[in-house]
């Protein structure tokens, strides 16, 4: 038997955005077993709720990762208009879904820059965070913000976007989606990228389920399950058909999120052609009184959130599942036996969100 | 600053922070804002590093690991907080695992506001450190100690 050595990876390590420790216990150049210590990110933020009143609380939500976080205010918001029994009005609704899009647009972008990072195409990560920055100038247009937009509010959303500035969306994001397809040609067909990710850490459909794998990581291998066909938002109006690739290693997840932003910028065309004209806040009355339970898709894949109000001004628990925290296990799984040198790419390949996972 | 001494190179370590601000600092490196035009270079080691980019509030788990960073980076270095929780802690300052900001644990030079911050801030920040480098360079060559933090911004 070959020598067993443990090598640390993290938390600071340069493929690394965010901070992870895996303890990578080595055999040759073979991973046997890799041991995860989390908490870097830990901040605490569940426990505002009993200091920020449940109305300010949708901002402090929204910082829960700069990355989803137009999704973690909205549904922060969404949960809490359940209990109220407030009916959104439906612009509002439409708003939520085409900036929810958009946001997913921007970090699949961000992924597939730092996936070509992580196996050394530095070109590629430029091109990836160029188209990125388009998408970035519509959100900061129509919210203000570039990460942070704080555009919810219980009961509807802040900004709205009018018909000029949505007629420039749809022509900027022609450009973006010409421009995605010229990139697409090297991610998935270019030979070193291939080599570095065809039949890399493979998630077989039966391990998928056993480790409760969500999003693009699951759909990967073959399991048809998207959040948004449960028709939150606007998007029961929606066409949505899940993407599937049923090879389960890093070149389907690739695959997938690449396909999903075209999917997305589609969405994006249906709810502006749909979008009704209308109030896109209603006000509110008094505190919420019960409990409700949202789940999403976010691009990392399902959040579950709940939130649980006692009829005062602050909220009484407030949880969230993030995706990151039930792909986490999946991973481990497909560490094992995988050689060194890819672990980088294994580990970004299910787009690992900490501070989501750690709050 | 009238013209460059050096090309700095950067470490970029997320603290406690949303990740925000940490897409802004990669942001900053890539095309539209691009701070590679002033030779910035991200860096993955703390030994090359001259400028330490820190995200977020500080926690008691990263609070060894920013200590650590930041000693073995070589003198002269300078450290940046960027965003308003490595700043204070900023909205996670009232919450019971947040120590404060990055100054809580080691000496910080530029302090750059903004939730998230923003990438032109980010690079007015580290064009700010690169004045402060020069000014420590300088202070080493004629024997005088850098170790203590000026406040900027």
């Amino acid at each position: 038997m070959a020598t067993r050595s443990i090598v640390p990876f993290g938390p600071q390590h340069p493929v690394l955005p965010e901070p992870i420790h895996l303890d990578l216990v080595i055999e040759d150049e073979k991973v046997v077993e890799a041991i995860p210590s989390i908490g870097f990110v830990h901040r605490g933020l569940e426990s505002l709720v009993s200091k920020r009143e449940f109305t300010e609380y949708a901002y402090i939500a929204e910082r829960i990762c700069g990355i989803c976080s137009f999704m973690h205010g909205a549904s922060y918001c969404d949960a809490v208009e359940r209990i109220m029994g407030v009916e959104l009005p439906d612009r509002a609704k439409y708003l939520r879904t085409i900036w929810a899009e958009l946001s997913r647009i921007h970090s699949h972008l961000l992924w597939l820059g730092l996936l070509a990072d992580a196996f050394g195409f530095e070109s590629l990560f430029m091109h990836s965070w160029r188209i990125r920055e388009k998408i970035l100038d519509m959100l900061e247009e129509s919210t203000g913000g570039r990460c942070i937009f704080s555009v919810n509010t219980i009961g509807g959303v802040l900004k709205d976007i009018d018909d000029d500035m949505m007629k420039g969306f749809l022509t900027e994001l022609d450009k973006v989606e010409s421009d995605v397809r010229a990139m697409t040609a090297t991610f998935l067909s270019d030979a070193t990228v291939i080599n570095r990710l065809r039949g890399v850490g493979v998630l077989t459909k039966e391990q998928a389920h056993e480790f409760g794998a969500t999003g693009p990581f699951m759909r990967a291998s073959g399991i048809e399950r998207d959040m948004r066909q449960l028709g939150y938002y606007a998007y029961k109006d929606l066409d949505i058909e899940p993407i599937v690739s049923n090879e389960g290693d890093s070149y389907a997840r690739c695959e997938v999120r690449i396909k999903e932003i075209f999917q997305s910028i589609d969405l994006i065309r249906q709810a502006a052609e749909k979008v009704p004209a209308g109030e896109i806040a209603v006000p509110i009355k008094g505190n919420p009184d019960g409990e409700a339970f949202v789940r999403v898709e976010q691009p990392r894949g399902e959040a579950f959130y709940y939130v649980k109000a006692d009829g005062t001004k602050f909220i009484d628990r407030f949880r969230v599942r993030t995706p990151t925290f039930a792909n986490i296990p999946a991973m481990l799984e497909v560490l094992k036996g995988c050689d060194y040198a890819d672990v980088p790419i294994m580990v970004l390949t299910i787009d690992p969100c900490i501070s989501c996972t750690e709050r | 600053m009238a013209k460059m001494s050096k090309s700095p190179w950067v470490l970029h370590y997320d603290a406690a922070s949303c990740n925000g601000c940490d897409i802004e600092v990669l942001a900053c490196l890539t095309p539209i804002y691009d701070a590679e035009r002033f030779g910035v270079i991200n860096t993955g080691d703390p030994k090359h590093a001259d400028i330490f980019l820190i995200t977020g509030g500080i926690n008691e788990q990263c609070k060894d690991v920013v200590k650590q960073l930041y000693d073995q980076m070589p003198s002269p270095k300078v450290v940046v907080a960027v965003g308003i929780c490595a700043c204070s802690g900023g909205v996670f300052k009232d919450t019971y695992n947040i120590l404060g900001g990055a100054d809580t644990v080691i000496p910080v030079d530029v302090y750059v506001p903004g939730c998230a911050a923003r990438p032109e801030s980010i690079i007015d920040g580290i064009v700010k450190a690169i004045g402060i480098l020069d000014e420590k360079r300088a202070k080493m060559k004629k024997g005088l100690p850098v170790d203590e933090a000026k406040e900027e911004e």
